[in-house]
């Protein structure tokens, strides 16, 4: 990936901002998603919740499944991989796909070393739980970055916290000196320049969305008042009494996320949200894959 | 005088960069969300991102008709790529019209998928060499008699101007190269004049 595509690979984020990205296991599903106003489709064999219910290894979709998705729709489709598993990222690109989930919800391929995406042209998009995760995938060439919540579990906790945090760090090194900043660079694991970037712009130099636990259009809007560009939807719709509903109402509810008048609304009659675990009851902890 | 008041639609897409955009260049953006919102702006920018979910928010939330209704009146519209799909009065592969006030056929998608979206310079009709990015772009495919080509890519038609309407398959907001939306401010600026006039 050279610079231009790499800003092509940003670009598309940011086309993608104050949309709702959904996960879809079916081209049934994808219309449906597609239908109620999504952004982009994840397309992935098991939802989050069925991963965690299954247990065992969790791999790649099969590209046949991903391929009957990207006929179904003509929103972007996006896959996942497991994290460090550079050959099925060769086979996600080889299927013309749009993104790419380096994915801490499928079973890590390598314990030390993410996927080095600048040998790729298609972008990725990253999880992270603070900033120098976040900066650390972008300097592995992601395009893209989102918090990585207690996937499959309904429970919005996780997600807050990596919000939070990561804008937290960012606001402390937006007021450091500039002589402070090779320290601080080297505290949070992060290239210098990434860390100048932070510290100039006060953001990240990639688009930034919420993932994780969101089930409600109220924990839509929780995410993106605490600044979130966008959110990703995983088991919340497809586990719900009304998933077309449902997902209309997040889709809105991302837009007016700063009107209580209309979430009120939206929030009306969506028949039963995913029952979901407590992210502190459950075994396998999925956020802290990949460091 | 008072500051250029732009309506960004700003449901869905890229709309922040616009917003920085025009404040760059003096004017003020004004976040349209709901149908209130279109009242009192003097230009209207209509941003990139997915036309299908922009397309169904500008109905749900009512916002078709009051925003079909300036244009028509004359108010100076950007509408970059996705912007365009919503402008045009056909799209060759959706069954879908939205404000259909630009008499052009669009093909969603016409180059591919995200590996086929590309960056290039090209000509363009009184600004001269304009750097384009092409993110999933759409294609315009026919122009009635009446539409200004301003630049093709390739063969296709990339750019178009109409009455009060310029459309863009490709994104300025995304470079630092603002003419068009500096082009769209004056033109909101001349009109404001007229209607002062008028009403003195």
């Amino acid at each position: 990936m050279d610079d231009k595509q790499y800003e092509l690979n940003k670009g598309l984020a940011q086309m993608l901002k104050g949309g709702v990205i959904m996960d879809v296991t079916t081209p049934d599903q994808a219309k449906i998603a597609e239908e109620a106003g999504a952004c982009a489709v994840m397309a992935l064999e098991r939802i989050p919740a069925d991963i965690r219910a299954a247990g065992g290894v969790s791999r790649m979709s099969d590209p046949k499944m991903i391929k009957g998705i990207q006929e179904a729709v003509s929103i972007p489709v996006m896959a996942k991989c497991r994290i460090g598993h550079f050959a099925e990222a060769q086979i996600l690109q080889a299927i013309d796909i749009d993104y790419i989930d380096e994915s801490e919800v499928l079973s890590p391929a390598d314990d030390v070393y993410h996927i080095d995406k600048w040998k790729f042209k298609v972008p990725f998009v990253c999880g992270a739980r603070d900033l120098g995760e976040a900066l650390r995938r972008i300097a592995e060439g992601a395009s893209m970055i989102r918090t990585k919540g207690e996937p499959g579990t309904g429970d919005i906790i996780q997600a807050v916290r990596h919000m939070r945090k990561i804008n937290g760090q960012i606001a402390q090194l937006a007021s450091l000196g500039s002589d402070q900043l090779y320290e601080a660079a080297k505290q949070l694991g992060v290239p210098y320049d990434l860390a100048l970037y932070v510290h100039d712009h006060k953001k990240l130099p990639v688009v930034n969305f919420a993932a994780g636990g969101v089930a409600t259009p109220a924990d839509a809007s929780l995410m993106m008042q605490l600044g979130a560009e966008g959110v990703f939807v995983g088991s919340g719709i497809f586990k719900s009494g009304n998933p077309a509903k449902r997902a209309n109402a997040i889709v809105k509810a991302v837009t007016n996320y700063d009107d209580p008048d209309v979430l009120a609304k939206l929030s009306e009659d969506l028949g039963e949200a995913m029952v979901g675990i407590n992210a502190d009851e459950i075994q396998i902890i999925m956020e802290e894959r990949g460091k | 005088m008072s500051k250029i008041k732009v309506g960004i639609l700003a449901l869905q897409g890229a709309f922040a960069e616009h917003a920085r955009a025009v404040e760059s260049l003096g004017a003020v953006p004004v976040l349209l969300r709901e149908a209130s919102d279109v009242e009192g702006i003097d230009a209207l920018i209509l941003p990139g991102g997915e036309s299908t979910v922009q397309g169904k928010l500008l109905r749900q939330l009512n916002m078709e008709a009051p925003i079909k209704k300036e244009i028509l009146a004359g108010l100076p519209v950007l509408a970059t790529c996705a912007g365009v799909i919503l402008l045009a009065d056909h799209i060759e592969n959706d069954r879908e019209r939205y404000l259909g006030t630009l008499p052009v056929s669009v093909r969603r998608n016409a180059y591919g998928r995200q590996l086929a979206s590309f960056m290039t310079a090209a000509p363009v009709e009184g600004f001269g060499r304009f750097d384009m990015t092409f993110i999933r772009a759409p294609q315009i495919t026919k122009v009635s008699d009446q539409v200004n080509v301003l630049a093709r890519v390739d063969g296709h038609i990339s750019a178009v101007s109409y009455k009060n309407q310029v459309g863009l398959t490709f994104h300025p907001e995304l470079g630092s190269d603002l003419r068009f939306h500096g082009q769209l401010l004056e033109r909101a600026g001349r009109r404001k004049d007229g209607q002062l006039r008028k009403a003195i």
